[in-house]
């Protein structure tokens, strides 16, 4: 039993660990640009896509190929940002609703280009941390845990130590107080749009080689960051951070314990809960919407 | 003439139109015709649902309630057909009715995120239970509509003609009645809902119950419109609701203009029409959700008020030229 809950602990915080890359991306758009990003799953497969084009099918190196996928999914951000976001910034719902559209476009690309079948991406590393017989950690699921941490630590220290992590948590703040001050809005919202979207790019390259790679994997992924926002406060980085956590632990457990379906319903459940309950959610005080 | 006679002779003129509409056009293109006259009636039930200012992801969805209680009802209870369209329009209505005690007490983007969260949940719960919803493979073999004789016309209904007159004057009828509705004090109160809903409930309108029926009637609809495809196609799945299909009405319903009655069903048709013509024609059939999506991002940029919109400006650049004469 011991070991049973030891190692839904290590699936946990390997899911906490990507989960919240891509949820403290939407968090950090929607603070800054008061939109939802519902093409954000569709980033995190494009992330995982270009691991494929790349580490499978070109070889290179992973890591690279990983670097590679981070600022190239950055940009298709920053395109999100100039072409819709910017144009719409008085209209969130509008926003929304064009991100709706460029999801099925990003997905049709994909298709078109990959086919619709599951890509097989080879294992990176194949050696696995053994603490016990049953409590195995695969090096893979390490290495992302670690990285999700460095990033995350990183993004803590941009937002709260330098000129421009200041630049946008004033903005997402107030943004007529903060265009005042000289910070321009539209800057603000490129670099959120940026390091939102890479993110999530970032978390679908390096959990490829461990997921089923296919054009309609965004959705999974787009509803699990949407439970953990909601519950953890959209406007809340801290609180997507923690609500990752605990949504993955809820998920893994109920999982392994009754079926991955069930995990999902109990998942909505609860965030249609906090959305009726509480809905600036747990960590949540700003109510932009 | 007087004004009325032109009036009904125009109307038979179109009705005669639509009947004689199938003739022209190859089988694909009667079937794509049945599709399209169903989904007029979806995308018409999601105007209703608009018009108190709420954007719901969880509408096709409700279609698919409908769609799975109707095949459910006739195929493990024995219902006969139509009946179990009507019964599964009122289960659809009824899961709205459900919903609308934790959905209605969000609004705007709250709103958006709880109902595609509810719909996802009822997908889920489909492709969970096989008994009775089938799996993710569905339901099957779902009994077609009987066949049955009026005076001239003998309704087969493997024949998509003969579907298409069912469903023309099904979808004609609802039409009718969510025409009458927004015309009635009940609609009005509908836009007043959306548009000053501080003001209705300072003059006592309970602006809640509303919006739940606003919200239950447009599922009880788009329910029917479900039934109806089912017992067409004859096979159901928790896929053939999800959030693309859902994307598509609401493209037909943006480009086409939420503010009046015809604004989406003229969406509808234009978007399928070049569905079917012009991607079909050029070969990029695989490329529709890329259109659409392009088209959906398109028109939020450049057309806040649909393709309506667009006829609204060209009867005000003809005005000048109208008023000259007599002035």
């Amino acid at each position: 039993m011991i070991e049973l809950l030891a190692q839904t602990g290590l699936n946990a915080i390997y899911a906490a660990a990507y989960l919240s890359l891509v949820a403290v991306g939407l968090v950090l758009i929607f603070g800054v640009m008061g939109v939802i990003n519902f093409a954000h799953g569709e980033l995190f497969m494009l992330g995982a896509y270009a691991v494929v084009a790349l580490y499978s099918g070109a070889n290179m190196p992973f890591l690279l190929v990983a670097a590679i996928g981070l600022v190239f999914v950055g940009c298709v951000g920053l395109l999100m940002e100039v072409s819709m976001f910017g144009p719409l910034r008085d209209n969130p719902l509008g926003g929304l609703v064009a991100s709706i559209g460029f999801l099925l476009m990003l997905q049709a690309l994909v298709s078109m280009g990959f086919g619709v079948r599951m890509e097989h991406v080879p294992p990176v590393t194949q050696s696995v941390i053994e603490f016990s017989d049953k409590v195995r950690l695969p090096v893979q699921r390490l290495f992302v845990i670690l990285a999700a941490a460095m990033f995350l630590a990183l993004l803590w220290l941009f937002l709260k130590r330098t000129r421009f992590g200041w630049a946008l948590r004033a903005s997402a703040q107030d943004p007529e107080a903060a265009a005042l001050q000289g910070i321009s809005a539209r800057q603000a919202s490129m670099i959120a749009m940026f390091i939102g979207a890479s993110l999530a790019g970032i978390a679908g390259a390096l959990t490829a080689p461990l997921n089923s790679v296919n054009p309609h994997m965004g959705h999974a992924v787009i509803v699990a960051a949407f439970i953990v926002i909601i519950v953890g406060g959209v406007g809340s980085l801290e609180g997507a951070v923690f609500a990752a956590v605990a949504y993955a632990v809820i998920h893994t457990v109920v999982t392994t314990f009754w079926d991955g379906v069930i995990a999902d319903i109990v998942g909505l459940s609860l965030m249609l809960l906090v959305l009726i309950v509480k809905p600036t959610g747990l960590f949540g005080t700003a109510d932009r919407a | 003439m007087p004004d009325r006679v032109v009036r009904a002779l125009l109307a038979a003129a179109f009705v005669g139109l639509l009947l004689l509409l199938p003739y022209g056009l190859s089988f694909s293109q009667q079937e794509i015709l049945v599709f399209l006259t169903i989904n007029i009636l979806v995308v018409s039930s999601y105007r209703l649902l608009t018009l108190t200012g709420e954007w719901s992801l969880g509408h096709v969805v409700i279609m698919g309630v409908g769609a799975y209680g109707s095949a459910l009802l006739s195929k493990e209870l024995g219902v006969p057909v139509p009946i179990s369209m009507v019964l599964g329009a009122l289960t659809a209505a009824l899961v709205a009715y459900g919903l609308s005690f934790p959905l209605l007490r969000m609004k705007g983007f709250y709103f958006l995120i709880g109902s595609f969260a509810a719909g996802e949940i009822i997908r889920l719960l489909w492709k969970r239970f096989r008994d009775p919803f089938g799996g993710p493979k569905g339901i099957k073999q779902i009994d077609p509509m009987p066949d049955f004789d009026i005076v001239i016309w003998r309704f087969d209904f493997f024949e998509p003609v003969s579907y298409y007159y069912f469903s023309l004057a099904v979808v004609g009828l609802c039409l009718w009645i969510m025409w009458r509705i927004e015309r009635s004090p009940v609609g009005l109160t509908f836009h007043a809902v959306h548009w000053q809903d501080r003001l209705a409930e300072a003059a006592g309108i309970n602006v809640r119950a509303y919006r739940t029926m606003a919200f239950v009637i447009a599922s009880g609809f788009s329910g029917l419109a479900g039934a109806l495809l089912a017992h067409y196609i004859g096979t159901v799945n928790p896929n053939s609701f999800d959030i693309e299909q859902m994307v598509f009405v609401l493209t037909w319903a943006i480009v086409g203009g939420t503010s009046t009655f015809r604004g989406p069903i003229l969406g509808c048709i234009v978007l399928t029409v070049l569905n079917e013509i012009v991607l079909r024609e050029i070969g990029l059939e695989q490329g529709r959700p890329f259109v659409y999506g392009l088209v959906l991002i398109l028109s939020v940029l450049f057309l806040p008020k649909g393709l309506e919109g667009l006829i609204e400006k060209a009867g005000k650049l003809r005005l000048p030229g109208r008023t000259l004469p007599s002035g």
